[in-house]
């Protein structure tokens, strides 16, 4: 247990790394991520500090590398994550990749560019296109009809082919053709209209295929407009309009075979820009494929560098011997790999001088670390989640390791359930790898993954608790056969039904009863005694199974309750040897022990003892614990009455000498009180007055040794700090937190114990839950015996899983949880646990990456 | 009467929880991680079977059917 049991012992230690092999150094120090540096250049400004150009060198490349990732995704170009570790490049490596990533930069840009600009020509011709296949139709069709209806040969308007204008009987009209986006066409009509007073006439058809938005990639419907009109000033008013709304008017001839040749070469100049497209995008495609396929490295190497250079920019520069000086927490058994780190950064930068570390002392509190592997990190997580240990005090997660899933399984307490529990963390943690690998899983996600161990367990200690509560599924098995037998014929069972219906009968199992009893200690293979394994399974079907198991549940659940919190207590034992605390012990361990063990260690004691003492033929007579308990409190001592045939009724006294070891349990109980509050104070205060006195009597000498026997004893030890004042306050302060801490102590230790009354609570709520599922879902679907039958129950069965996975395994599973998260964080905490530390944060290029990669997400 | 139950389960959480520890090979690097996870299960486990089998030792009173149930179990348990 050792690396849990306490958080690692710290040094602060100095690094003196040379100028040349300063990267490399710490490039090495990132890699082993064990040393918590401090920045010892808090007051400089960030733009200040030394490194801050290649910073802003690395932010660019990210930068740089965020946009190839972005062309990456549009192109749906896969990029390959490996999973792949490579070592900070060096500073000369920097300079290289910098131009690289610039060149991909500017090309990928300028692929880009060149992209949108034949993509915008396209869209013109196809436009072109359409409008010109739209006038070839107008004019051929119609065109004779709208333009001059009187005139009888179509060659006249349409032969000449020089000039938009068509002089006839003096009356010139023209026509502009273009484009418009399709839900605009109605206003562009409108306002036509309105300006030409009626006189242009506008003939606009919808284009049938979208048609694709260079810049965005969108598809847009448009529609070609022809607009009929005669004279400039309406051709100047029209082009004002085509413009506000955007439409992109093309100059279209009037004559059909010009405008057959025109179609023509906007035809082949489609072609050619089809195939320059195909290549451009093909181009670019090759170039995205190679990029990323060095994208992850990259982003790797350029998020180290950055890494690296910051921590560089905490660093003290020492100019007069040209060497880096930072100063860090880093644990002892690390000390040995940093320092081979340091040799292998001065051989790769190939420097002669070696850099090197060395203790300081120090009177700070060191970072409290705690090593942990994929096991016990989720269990340090939730005892961390309340409070960080303070640096070197007992660790509680080896101990939750299993006391949480155990007392989480005493409230869940169904097997079936747990097994399900068990199945589906085992399937996490099959698959652990793959779900490792993945990016970005959600918060959720995440956090169930991160607690894949702790499920698991508690889905196996479920399935045991399950066992022994003998709920599956809300069901018992009857393995080892059931004790009780309706043996006694005194149940009239032959009574006609009506008076047979409704009624019910309790069994008895008093021993030896002149008619046999319905309890016996026998069943199948064997084995005598009561049901060996568990409770026994006729209490399932029997309708007062509650009261029974109540009793039961509430005695265990008391029973559990003094054993964790005598465990925390004798935890706070081991701080107090720890720490060299020895007053502690005397004045705050051994009357805690005591105080809990006369109230509640004897009242488990009887427990015990009323399960062995008292059978059925004495049922009417055996103690209520609880009147008991409190009758021992006030002192009360009353007779045992008298039963029928004379003997004495054990309800009151049930041992010879009761009276004299209760009252004696009290008063010790009592004393306790003002030992827990006035020994520790009064010693401290006595142990002042003899410092003080010894220091007036020789001048030096003793209080030497005497201050430096205290200051021998590890560091942040706070009780001990009082010693120096030896004033009055001191004395007042230690009062009142002895004070307050005794009340505290006094107090929690009975409503704790009662506090651990929710493990029988929890249990009851599931169980009952289960029950009611079963009685109002799953057991209506056997209840009819044919095929319809066979369907009801399948839905039937569907609802009955959904609502058992959802409400009895994950809200029940939730509620467990925080309670079984609470009972360890205030119950059993709280007798020993201080939890005032902070947490190790070493430099370690895994967390950075892990960061950058959230921040990213 | 009865004991072969008792002595089993004693005799196997005895085995778990204290002779474990001892019998765990050395090399293993979380030992001392595994021998407290080892001692805290037995005594868990134990306790819970221990308590669930003490309060059916000498019950007070018994489970209280519906005549239908007590037919089947006379019949089917028996």
């Amino acid at each position: 247990m050792g690396t849990l049991f306490r958080s690692q012992e710290m040094a602060l230690c100095q690094f003196f790394l040379q100028s040349e092999a300063a990267y490399c150094c710490t490039a090495e120090l990132g890699e082993i991520g064990a040393a918590q540096f401090r920045d010892l250049n808090k007051d400089i400004n960030a733009f200040q500090r030394k490194f801050v150009n290649e910073i802003r060198r690395c932010d660019d490349m990210e930068r740089i590398l965020r946009f190839l990732e972005k062309e990456c995704q549009k192109e749906k170009v896969p990029v390959l994550r490996l999973g792949e570790n490579p070592m900070a490049p060096m500073p000369r490596e920097l300079v290289d990749l910098e131009s690289t990533l610039e060149k991909l930069e500017r090309e990928i840009k300028e692929v880009n560019v060149n992209f949108e600009a034949l993509k915008r020509s396209n869209l013109e011709l196809l436009e072109m296109k359409y409008v010109l296949k739209k006038a070839q139709q107008t004019f051929e069709l119609d065109g004779m009809a709208v333009l001059n209806p009187e005139s009888k040969s179509d060659t006249e308007l349409l032969g000449t082919g020089h000039d938009a204008t068509q002089v006839h009987r003096g009356v010139h009209i023209s026509f502009l053709a273009g484009t418009i986006p399709l839900i605009k066409v109605e206003a562009f009509e409108r306002l036509i209209w309105r300006i030409s007073r009626g006189t242009v006439l506008l003939r606009t058809s919808n284009i049938e295929f979208p048609l694709e938005d260079p810049a965005t990639g969108d598809e847009i419907l448009k529609a070609t407009f022809f607009a009929f009109f005669q004279g400039d000033t309406l051709r100047v008013k029209i082009r004002k309009v085509c413009e506000a709304f955007r439409a992109t008017i093309y100059p279209v001839p009037d004559s059909p075979a010009e405008i057959r040749e025109m179609s023509i070469q906007v035809m082949t100049r489609l072609e050619d820009l089809k195939t320059l497209i195909g290549h451009t995008q093909q181009h670019r495609h090759m170039v995205l494929l190679a990029s990323a396929k060095n994208l992850d490295l990259w982003e790797i190497k350029v998020q180290k560098i950055e890494a690296v250079y910051a921590l560089m920019n905490c660093f003290n520069i020492d100019t007069t011997q040209r060497c880096f000086i930072g100063e860090a927490w880093v644990p002892h058994q690390d000390m040995e790999a940093i320092r081979l780190g340091l040799l292998r950064g001065s051989e790769k930068a190939e420097c002669s001088v070696p850099s090197f570390i060395t203790p300081i002392k120090t009177a700070e509190t060191p970072p409290t670390y705690h090593k942990t592997n994929k096991f016990t990190s989720g269990f340090q997580a939730i005892v961390d989640a309340y409070g960080v240990s303070t640096y070197r005090e007992v660790n509680p997660a080896p101990f939750t390791v299993i006391t949480f899933p155990f007392l989480f399984a005493v409230m869940f307490g169904d097997a079936g359930h747990g097994f399900i529990m068990a199945c589906l963390a085992g399937l996490l943690l099959w698959k652990e790898k793959a779900i490792m690998a993945k990016r970005d899983k959600g918060e959720i996600a995440t956090t169930i993954f991160g607690g894949r161990y702790i499920i698991f367990l508690m889905g196996l200690f479920s399935i045991y608790t399950g066992l022994i509560y003998n709920d599956i599924f809300s069901k018992s098995f009857n393995i080892f056969g059931s004790r009780w037998y309706p043996r006694t014929s005194i149940y009239n069972l032959t009574m006609e039904a009506d008076k047979l219906a409704g009624a019910t009968f309790q069994l008895d199992p008093t021993p030896n009863a002149l008619l046999g009893s319905d309890y016996r200690y026998e069943g199948r293979y064997s084995i005598g005694g009561p049901y060996p394994f568990g409770l026994d399974p006729a209490w399932a079907m029997s309708s007062n199974k509650i009261n029974f198991i109540n009793s039961y549940k509430m005695k265990m659940s008391v029973i559990f309750g003094v054993f964790h919190m005598a465990f925390g207590i004798v935890l706070s034992c081991f701080n107090h040897t720890y720490f060299k605390r020895r007053v502690n012990i005397i004045c705050e361990f051994i009357p805690q022990m005591i105080f809990l063990m006369c109230m509640f260690g004897y009242l488990v004691i009887l427990i015990f003892y009323k399960w062995t003492k008292f059978d059925a033929s004495t049922s009417g007579c055996s103690p209520s614990l609880l009147i008991g308990l409190i009758n021992m409190f006030l002192m009360k001592n009353e007779p045992n009455p008298k039963n029928q045939d004379g003997t004495e009724c054990h309800m009151f006294k049930f041992y010879n000498s009761q009276e004299s070891l209760e009252k004696a349990l009290v008063v010790v109980a009592v004393l306790c009180f003002p030992w827990m509050l006035l020994s520790k104070p009064l010693y401290q205060r006595w142990r002042q007055g003899r410092v003080a006195y010894s220091t007036v009597r020789a001048a030096g000498s003793d209080t030497e040794s005497v201050e430096s026997g205290q200051s021998r004893s590890p560091t942040s030890v706070p009780d001990e700090g009082g010693h120096g004042d030896g004033h009055n306050e001191g004395f007042a302060d230690v009062m009142i937190y002895q004070g307050i801490h005794t009340i505290e102590f006094c107090l929690g230790i009975i409503s704790n114990t009662a506090s651990y009354l929710r493990l029988w609570a929890l249990s009851l709520a599931h169980s009952q839950l289960s029950e009611v599922l079963w009685n109002m879902a799953l057991r209506k679907g056997f209840m009819m015996n044919n095929i319809g039958g066979a369907i009801v129950l399948f839905t039937i069965f569907a609802w009955w899983a959904c609502a058992t996975f959802g409400i009895l395994i994950c809200m029940e599973g939730m509620s467990a949880f925080l309670h079984a998260l609470r009972l360890h964080w205030v119950e059993f905490q709280n007798k020993f646990y201080q939890g005032t530390g902070h947490a190790f944060e070493p430099f370690d290029f895994k967390k950075t990456h892990s960061t950058a990669r959230l921040d990213q997400d | 009467m009865g004991a072969l139950a008792v002595v089993l389960i004693t005799f196997f959480w005895l085995a778990v929880g204290v002779v474990g520890p001892f019998v765990l090979p050395k090399r293993i690097h979380d030992r001392g991680l595994i021998r407290v996870m080892l001692v805290l299960t037995a005594v868990c486990c134990y306790m819970f079977w221990l308590v669930g089998y003490m309060c059916q030792l000498h019950p007070l009173w018994g489970p209280r059917f519906n005549p239908k149930v007590l037919v089947a179990m006379r019949r089917e348990w028996e």
